[in-house]
């Protein structure tokens, strides 16, 4: 299992790259998107994965990282998933204004010569 | 009273002048010279607890972690400056009352006078070291606005940034000086390292220190080589000029000369350093200002020459010298002010500046020119007069040094000849404009100046007299204490008094006197004639042009490295940016061998693999399909955010689950929306790509390749390993005794790290608006402008939904009709979904961000499926006003800790028992979460709205669309 969330999260985010170094806003855009999921994934997991452990304390369980996933990973996650969010859209919207100002999606406001 | 009310008097009252009407010259006048004399008036009661050596010494902490505290320290040196600057800015305070037009914004001018006395007081006051640099980069920086008051003329713009240039970088050296310094002392506090004298001498960074701090000294006190800027200054108003560039701000460079002596001098460095500096800018000053036409630069150079003979009297390494520089330091700021004023008087009165043209005043101004004579005498070093008492100390210093034979023979020689310099600048200053025949073309008709404007200068030039004629009675215990703790607690024997009987000194004066007035006679004959209007020899080093050619040169490299480093187009930096990452990676592992980690893995399961598989495919083909087929590149996308989700859903992250699930709705939602302004793109088929493509593809390929193996490998390896404990056991353990909740992560967020996610709400709310701006503004592209091509291919009068509907009756008349209904009969249901979701947060998965969510998307599916104008006209939403009570309601509850008593945003749980329910525990943290939630839908609902509004826009101003379309279309 451990090897294929690795390898998940290395197609992701290689993907990822990929798109951000192209030259269109929307590609990139897409590219920081994947990024997000890419780089998500990897910070949970370094919490250590668990099955079935969720930190929802319970009572008679030694609170420790043997008992319960790690919830500094998760709480970290969730903040960074919503600002995620916020950045798209502000990013979106930077395309879409350097769209109508500039006539091109090209990534330098302008075409390659 | 406290030492800090020195500091925040002028400051505070400085900040409200900033604000008063711009033209009530007289109580702003009154208001400024009253503080300022008052705040010398405290000053001079203070004088028995500075005496013999005494220091008053207040702290307060400021980073104590890092020891830095702010100190105020006021000894006797640097009660005496404290003296002169609120002193003299009284005077100067009341003379600008008449010196200013009526025509001029005085409130900026008295806002930043007293601004700047401000921070020169914090610069004399501050007991460590790293302030004393924060306040001297605050006189620069003010003193920029004040040269640059009249900021519509472009001298005054020149000056002002070429001394700001100057004097700021020589404030970058000294913050460098004084960081080294207190690395070799182990402390910034002024007391201590003035106590490690011996140590700093004997340390190998010794001059280093010495180095950096003398260049900050030299650039503030206009010292050759970068002597500079201070001519320049005098576009500034007379007023700053008397009051910054005699009195003050260049004085702040000797004072850290003097400061620091008993740190730093004492070895041949300083000497060769701080004297050579001293000497050149002592001879060079006089001798330039022989020259000058302009009133204003004959006193420029001449502080400038004052200003060297101070500083080569902190460099001769002899406590007595020390002395006689801080007894000059005082003299000078007397004399100087003055004449810097009367310079004023004459120039308002007449109309102009310029020595040439002024001649025979004392008919029309006597006053003044009793005054300017009498200031300009002490200038000279006339006897009876406060100048010559310290030049003669001056003089006694070079011929009774000790050094090598040259510099022993050639000092007093140097001396004199500076001392004729300034006999002949005096007289052109104090006897060529007032006597002679009247001048008969002057711009204005002079008169005498206003009674209160001369007051300033007629009780400086008062003391003049009183210092040179009973120097030990009157300035002789201030400069006892003054000079105490410069010299660092023994006073050298010296005796003040006007007759020494014949010494060398009183020769030397002498023969400066008369060769001085002879040479004034001399050059004053040539100048009539028309030669020597420049100063000969000098003239052709223009230190201006120099500083300007370094300033193209500094320019012209800036931009030529940054055309390298940062270059306009995104791709290479991008490129960098990621290989960079990379690379520092790999070099880590050079340090930290990469091996995988013994911890029991998770079986695998068939399900699982599938998942992933899908996962992998999905960001493989969203990044083939994002160039040419955007849709299913965000099908695509959407497919790999479940995948996602469900890693989190499945390895015990609920609330990650739930909010990655929301957060996946609205994104997708969002690049819907989006995707209508986006040009058409086609693939076009058979075309090949040129080769710089291709190979532009294949390295981006490799380096996407390279970092996603990286994390692969990189998340293996930790994924095989045990997390360390960390500290995740304390929240875990203090989640439901301290936090009042069982879910550890919503607790954390609304509770342990509630700032963070304050933080985070307060950009969520920012970003919103600004997606809001940005868009009130968008412009979309012409061919965007068109409704969408189905849309235009349907005939007016087929009655589909695929057209969008205008009115409100018109919403799903076709087969939208059911998912509307199914829509609208979810709107409640969902809403008890996020109200569900919010009330079981703290203990189970949910809380603030997912409901406000799920809010924000039930909101959504009614625009979708029901169109904006129909929900709009239904509904009254006001995302904006969600944000601000959801910012208000979050930021309230964490200050309502702070009123009990407790730090910002605890928490604190309420248990009582309620009939049905049984016992119910109400942590405050719900009213913070509620305040999220609120933030969270006004902010989503700003933003999609903001983008779906833009459809409507387009499509009610058909008219201004019309011509661009048409045009778009012809080809």
């Amino acid at each position: 299992m451990e090897v294929l969330l690795a390898l998940v999260i290395g197609v992701m985010a290689g993907a990822a790259v990929w798109l951000v170094l192209r030259p269109r806003t929307f590609q990139v855009i897409m590219g920081l998107t994947l990024l997000s999921y890419a780089v998500n994934l990897f910070i949970f997991s370094v919490g250590s994965i668990f099955i079935d452990k969720p930190p929802i304390v319970t009572p008679g369980l030694a609170p420790n990282l043997e008992s319960y996933t790690d919830p500094m990973a998760q709480s970290l996650v969730l903040t960074a998933i919503v600002i995620g969010f916020a950045t798209t859209a502000l990013f979106l919207v930077v395309l879409l204004a350097l769209r109508g100002l500039s006539g091109t999606d090209h990534v330098d406001g302008r075409e390659e010569s | 009273m406290s030492l800090f009310f020195l500091l925040l008097l002028p400051f505070l009252v400085g900040l409200v002048m900033a604000v008063m009407p711009t033209r009530a010259r007289t109580s702003l006048a009154g208001g400024a010279s009253l503080i300022s004399a008052g705040l010398t008036a405290w000053l001079i009661t203070l004088y028995p607890l500075v005496r013999d050596g005494q220091v008053i010494r207040q702290t307060v902490s400021w980073i104590p972690s890092i020891g830095l505290d702010l100190i105020l320290r006021l000894d006797g040196f640097a009660w005496m400056f404290s003296v002169l600057i609120t002193g003299i800015g009284a005077l100067v305070a009341l003379y600008a009352r008449y010196y200013m037009s009526p025509a001029d914004p005085v409130s900026r001018f008295y806002a930043l006078f007293l601004l700047f006395m401000s921070a020169m007081l914090g610069v004399v006051t501050s007991g460590n070291l790293i302030q004393l640099v924060v306040f001297w980069e605050l006189t620069s920086l003010i003193s920029f606005l004040l040269i640059g008051y009249w900021h519509h003329r472009v001298d005054a713009q020149r000056g002002a940034r070429m001394a700001l240039i100057v004097t700021g970088a020589g404030g970058l050296a000294l913050l460098g000086g004084v960081i080294v310094l207190g690395h070799i002392v182990g402390s910034f506090d002024l007391d201590v390292v003035l106590g490690s004298g011996d140590r700093v001498r004997a340390h190998p960074l010794y001059a280093p220190v010495l180095i950096l701090v003398v260049l900050g000294a030299l650039t503030k006190s206009a010292q050759f080589p970068f002597h500079f800027w201070l001519s320049r200054a005098m576009a500034a108003p007379t007023p700053v000029s008397a009051f910054l560039h005699s009195a003050t701000m260049v004085k702040a460079g000797v004072f850290l000369l003097a400061r620091l002596w008993s740190v730093l001098s004492g070895t041949e460095l300083w000497f060769w350093v701080v004297g050579g500096a001293g000497a050149a800018t002592l001879l060079l000053g006089s001798y330039i200002a022989m020259f000058q036409h302009d009133l204003k630069r004959v006193l420029a150079y001449s502080t400038m020459s004052h200003l060297g003979l101070i500083t080569l009297l902190l460099g001769l390494n002899s406590p007595l010298a020390a002395v006689a520089g801080v007894f000059h330091i005082m003299n000078h700021a007397a004399f100087k002010a003055s004449l810097f004023m009367a310079a004023g008087i004459v120039d308002h009165e007449t109309g102009t500046r310029d020595i040439r043209r002024l001649t025979g005043l004392w008919s029309r101004m006597p006053y003044t020119g009793a005054l300017a004579l009498v200031a300009s005498a002490a200038m000279a070093g006339v006897p009876l007069l406060n100048g010559f008492l310290s030049k003669e100390m001056f003089f006694a210093e070079t011929v009774f040094m000790t050094s090598q034979p040259w510099v022993e023979r050639g000092l007093p020689v140097l001396a004199t000849l500076a001392a004729i310099f300034a006999v002949v600048y005096s007289l052109r200053f104090g006897y060529g404009i007032f006597f002679g025949s009247p001048a008969t073309d002057l711009p204005r008709e002079p008169e005498e100046a206003p009674r209160w404007m001369r007051a300033p200068i007629e009780l400086l030039v008062l003391c003049c007299l009183i210092v040179g004629m009973a120097p030990s009675v009157s300035i002789g215990p201030a400069l006892a204490v003054a000079a105490l703790p410069v010299v660092g607690g023994v006073l050298p024997e010296y005796s003040l008094a006007v007759w020494h009987g014949f010494t060398a000194p009183l020769y030397m004066s002498l023969i400066a006197i008369t060769v001085g007035i002879a040479a004034y006679v001399r050059i004053r004959r040539h100048q009539r004639r028309g030669h020597l209007q420049n100063a000969p020899v000098i003239e052709r080093f223009n230190a201006r042009r120099l500083f300007d050619l370094g300033l193209l040169w500094l320019t012209l490299w800036a931009r030529r490295i940054l055309k390298v480093l940062s270059p306009a187009r995104l791709q290479p930096q991008m490129f960098a940016i990621i290989a960079i990452a990379l690379l520092l990676a790999l070099l880590a592992a050079r340090d930290l061998p990469l091996a995988w980690g013994e911890r029991e893995q998770l079986p695998a399961s068939a399900a699982f693999v599938l998942l992933w598989a899908i996962g992998m495919a999905c960001a493989i083909g969203a990044a083939m399909m994002a160039k040419f087929h955007r849709l299913v590149a965000i099908t695509l996308m959407g497919g790999a955010g479940l995948v996602t989700c469900l890693t989190f859903a499945w390895f015990s992250a609920p609330d990650l689950a739930l909010t990655q699930i929301s957060v996946e709705v609205v994104t997708t939602t969002l690049f819907l929306l989006g995707l209508r302004w986006l040009p058409v793109r086609l693939e076009e088929l058979g075309v090949v790509a040129s080769a710089r493509t291709r190979l532009r593809r294949a390295r981006d390929l490799l380096l996407a390749i390279a970092a996603g193996t990286g994390l692969a490998t990189l998340s293996y390896a930790m994924l095989t390993r045990s997390a360390p404990q960390s500290i995740s056991p304390f929240f875990l353990e203090r989640a439901l005794p301290e936090g009042g909740g069982t879910n550890a992560v919503n607790v954390m967020l609304v509770d342990f790290r509630a700032l963070d996610t304050l933080g985070e709400i307060t950009v969520l709310g920012a970003v919103a608006l600004t997606v809001y701006a940005l868009l009130r503004r968008f412009r979309p592209a012409a061919e965007s402008m068109l409704a969408p091509r189905q849309q235009r291919a349907v005939p007016a009068d087929v009655g589909t939904d695929l057209v969008g509907p205008t009115t409100v009756e018109g919403v799903a008349r076709g087969y939208m009709g059911v998912p509307t209904v199914i829509a609208r009969l979810l709107l409640p249901v969902m809403l008890v979904v996020a109200a569900h979701l919010f009330l079981r947060g703290h203990n189970q998965p949910g809380g603030g961000f997912v409901a406000g969510l799920v809010i924000a998307i039930a909101m959504i599916t009614q625009y979708i499926v029901s169109g904006s104008r129909f929900v709009e006209g239904r509904t009254r939403l006001l995302p904006g006003r969600w944000v601000a009570w959801g910012l208000l309601l979050a930021t309230c509850t964490g200050l309502g800790a702070i009123t009990l008593g407790y730090p910002l945003l605890t928490s604190h749980t309420a248990h009582f028992a309620v009939p049905l329910l049984g016992d119910v525990h109400f942590p405050t943290a719900t009213f913070f979460d509620l305040g999220v939630l609120f933030v969270v839908v006004g902010a989503t609902l700003l933003m999609l709205t903001a983008i779906a509004h833009q459809s409507l826009r387009a499509h009610r101003q058909p008219s201004v669309v019309a011509a661009p379309v048409a045009h778009v279309e012809a080809p």
